[in-house]
Order: C-alpha cells, then structure tokens, then sequence
C-alpha cells in the first residue's frame, strides 16, 4: 500500500449494517462504504475517477438517496463524516423504500420519456428505478413544464430531465475555474442555467465529460448520438451498485 | 377448473405493446392451453360477451372515447394491467402535455409541410362522430384503478409473458432484471 499507515487516532471504527470496517477520520460514511466495497445509492454525490475526470469527490447532498440512518437517525452518507462507533443501517428494507419513494418523486416531478431518452440504459435515475423495480410511481405526474434549451452549437439542454442534483455546477468548469453552469431561482422555481457564451465555446472532451457528469439525460452531447447499441449500455445486464467502489483506485483518492 | 378469459385494448397507444405481447411466438400455443379469448383486437371481437378475468391495457387516454373504453373495461374485467409507458405514464402521446391543445391541432393539420397545401381551406377535425380530445394525455391509473403495471415501450416478450402467466396460474411472477427496462 502507498498511502502511508493511519495512526490510531486517525483511524475509526464504525459498523455499517452490522458489518465493522475501518474509515478515516474526515471520510464520510458514504466514502467509508465505497472504501469497503459496500453500496450505498447515490445520485448527486460523485466519487472522482479518472474516467470521470473529477480531482476529488463531489457531494453537493442535494438527492438525499444516500440516506442512511446513523446511530437510529436519518442522514445522508454522502455529507456526514465518519465518527468512533457509528451504527450505520444502510441496506434494509424500510431506507430502501424511501429511496425508491425519492426515485418516484424524481420521475414525476420532472418529465422522463425513456424511450425518447439518449441517456437511456447508462441513466443513474433510470437504473436505481431498475433497482427497486419501480413498475410505476405511486404518485400523480406533475407534466411540469420545462424548457429545452438547443442553441448551443456541441450541448442539447433537457430541463425536463434535470434533478437539480447541481453536479454539473460543481463540476463543469473552464481551465481557469469559471463555471459553466449554475443554479437559479428558488423552490418549485429553481432551474440550471448555462453560461451560453462560455458552453458556445466548450470542446468535444468536456461537451463528453459534462453529459457523463450529469447523472441523467438534461446534458446531451450534440452531433454524435445513440452510439452505444442497446446490450452494451452501462445498466443492461447489472443493476446499478452491482459493480463495487473504482478499481483502479480502490476507492481511494490519489 | 374454468379457463380464464384474457381481453386487450389498445387506447392511446402504437400498437407496439401488442405486437410485443405476439412476439411470445409460439408460447402463445401454451397460451391457449390456459386461457380463452374475449374482446381484444388481436381477434376482432368488439364486445363483451362475458365479464372477462385478465385485460392488458396499451396507451393511455387523450380522448373522450378511451376514457369510456376503459371504465367498460374497468367494469367487465377483474383484473386490469397496464401495458407500457403510454399506459403507465402517459407515454409518447403525453408529450403533447404542455402544448396548448390549439397549437397541436394547428401544427398537425394546418402547418405540416404534408397538410399545409392538402388543407386549403384550413379546415380542423370537428365531426360530432369523432371523439373529443382532452385537455392532456392521462396516463390509465388516473382515469380509473389498475391493479398491475409492466413498464417498457414496450415491454418485453417475456415480461409480458411472464407476468400473464403467473397472473393465470396463480404463482409470483419472476421477474428477471432483464426484462424490466423502460425503453
Ligand atoms: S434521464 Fe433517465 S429517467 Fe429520465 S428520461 Fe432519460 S433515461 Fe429516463
Ligand atoms: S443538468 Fe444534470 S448534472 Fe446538472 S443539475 Fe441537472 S441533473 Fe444534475
Ligand atoms: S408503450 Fe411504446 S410500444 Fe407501447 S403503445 Fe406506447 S409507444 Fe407503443
Ligand atoms: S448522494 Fe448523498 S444526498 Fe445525494
């Protein structure tokens, strides 16, 4: 091992679903899980990888599918440090309800035509409604109206698929640090906006990174598309959390 | 024991769900072993002769005339299902959701490069005899209760296959990771 051997203050102990692993102090619970090769969903928070071109892990806790319960009380994995002793409740079945129950809220909050959808088969959305069988949201769909904005010569905008999970936000931005998305408004109201000059402007590579940064179909790549036939797609043979933490960097950040 | 009777119905829908529903090829063989047929299109029965067990229901509702087929089904069959994201949400009819239902109509009759010169006098649908289209597409469960959903546009052969013949036989249905997909 490279990294150098924690000393034991540094090092915590802690029991996720009755199993006890070992995390360091600073790491979340969700980053202590991954290290450990167990799965938490997550649909906002983003492990960086060299694939996703990411220096270091995002969690902007704005999903809340990550919730776990810590010590009897709800919390989101992805934000709550790691602390001595922590009992972790994470795959069971009342927390996997509530998740399924936020996937649900997320497909009928927004407008999610899968058959229409680029996205569709690699979508993280998608995949966990796969994962809990979501045969059919048990909640009324809202129709919300959204706009699509397609002015920008390399990205098509999809409001009526975005999560607001402000991914891209954190994200997306130019060599010298300016962003190329960012949040607006508030509430019922709040919306992605995109910086029309600075994505006018954006390459091949990061037009690429952003539609894979985003977890659903609201950034698509233009003049390229459909280019993963069906069966070859991220989640066509195994649900999404199937496959453990990164392998290459074993869950920890270089 | 009586055989159960099996009705289908293709609202505001492409029809793709049933040709999904026959690309069970020659399943349907076993099919018939274990159910009749009531009204469905597949047979070009067009009505209720008996109450029936099990109706599979393709599309959703954008017309007056679906929302009554669907009650007559609701009232004639036992147990409905909902076949397809045209049923389960509405599907590629309910994109027309947040367009005004006069713009619809203008673009498809008045201003498609195919109507444009084929409809000089600008004339728009407005025969009595045909159903009266609503306000959106609503997707089956908000018109009237559904006791069973399979998702997919379509769903697959075997997902369709699968939970018909559990829903027959009286067993769980398996439902394999595979043949949950929503597109
Ligand atoms: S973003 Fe995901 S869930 Fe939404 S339409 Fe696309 S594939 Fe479906
Ligand atoms: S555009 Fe995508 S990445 Fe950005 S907030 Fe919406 S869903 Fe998240
Ligand atoms: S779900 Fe798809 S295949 Fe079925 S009726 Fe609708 S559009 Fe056609
Ligand atoms: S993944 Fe933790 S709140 Fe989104």
């Amino acid at each position: 091992m490279s990294e150098t051997i924690a000393t034991a203050s540094e090092t915590i102990t802690l029991t996720i679903d009755g199993q006890e692993i070992q995390a360091k102090a600073g790491q979340t619970i969700l980053q202590a899980a991954q290290k450990n090769g167990i799965y938490i969903p997550t649909l906002c928070a983003l492990h960086a990888t060299k694939e996703n071109g990411l220096k270091t892990d995002i969690a902007p806790g704005t999903c809340r599918i990550c919730t776990v319960k810590v010590n009897g009380r709800t919390m989101a994995a992805c934000t709550t440090p790691v602390a001595q002793d922590f009992i972790v409740e994470n795959d069971t079945e009342e927390l996997n309800d509530l998740r399924k129950t936020i996937v649900e809220l997320l497909f009928v909050e927004g407008n999610h035509f899968c058959p229409s959808c680029e996205k569709s088969g690699s979508c993280d959305l998608q995949a966990l409604a796969y994962r809990y069988q979501m045969l059919s949201p048990r909640f009324r769909y809202a129709f919300s109206s959204r706009e699509v904005n397609a002015e920008s010569p390399k990205l098509l905008f999809d409001r009526n698929r975005c999560i607001l999970c402000r991914r891209c936000v954190l994200a997306i931005t130019t060599e010298d640090g300016k962003q190329l998305f960012g949040f607006t408004k508030r509430g019922d109201k709040s919306g992605i906006i995109m910086d029309e000059e600075l994505v006018k402007n954006i390459s091949e590579e990061q037009a690429q990174q952003a539609m894979h940064i985003c977890p659903v179909g609201a950034i698509i790549r233009k003049e390229k598309g459909f280019d993963t036939p069906f069966g070859q797609r991220k989640y066509d043979h195994n649900p999404i959390g199937s496959e453990t933490v990164c392998t290459t960097c074993n869950g920890e950040k270089s | 024991m009586k055989k159960p009777i099996i009705a289908t119905a293709s609202l505001a829908g492409c029809f793709g769900c049933h040709m999904s529903f026959l690309d069970i090829d020659e399943r349907i063989l076993d099919l018939v072993e274990l159910v009749h047929w009531g009204k469905s299109p597949i047979n070009d029965i067009k009505t209720f002769e008996q109450d029936c067990d099990i109706a599979l229901i393709e599309g959703g509702c954008c017309n007056d005339e679906h929302i009554h087929t669907l009650r007559d089904f609701r009232k004639h069959c036992r147990i409905l299902v909902a076949v397809g994201e045209c049923a389960i949400m509405g599907g590629l009819p309910a994109m027309r959701n947040n367009i005004p239902i006069q713009e619809c109509l203008e673009e498809a009759y008045l201003n498609t490069p195919s109507t444009a010169q084929a409809n000089p006098e600008r004339i728009l649908p407005n025969d009595a005899e045909l159903p009266a289209l609503l306000d959106k597409v609503y997707p089956c469960h908000e018109i009237v209760k559904m006791d069973y959903f399979l998702p997919g546009c379509p769903p697959r052969a075997d997902l369709i296959y699968g939970a018909l013949t559990a829903l027959v036989t009286g067993q769980e249905a398996e439902l394999p990771y595979e043949v949950i997909k929503f597109d």
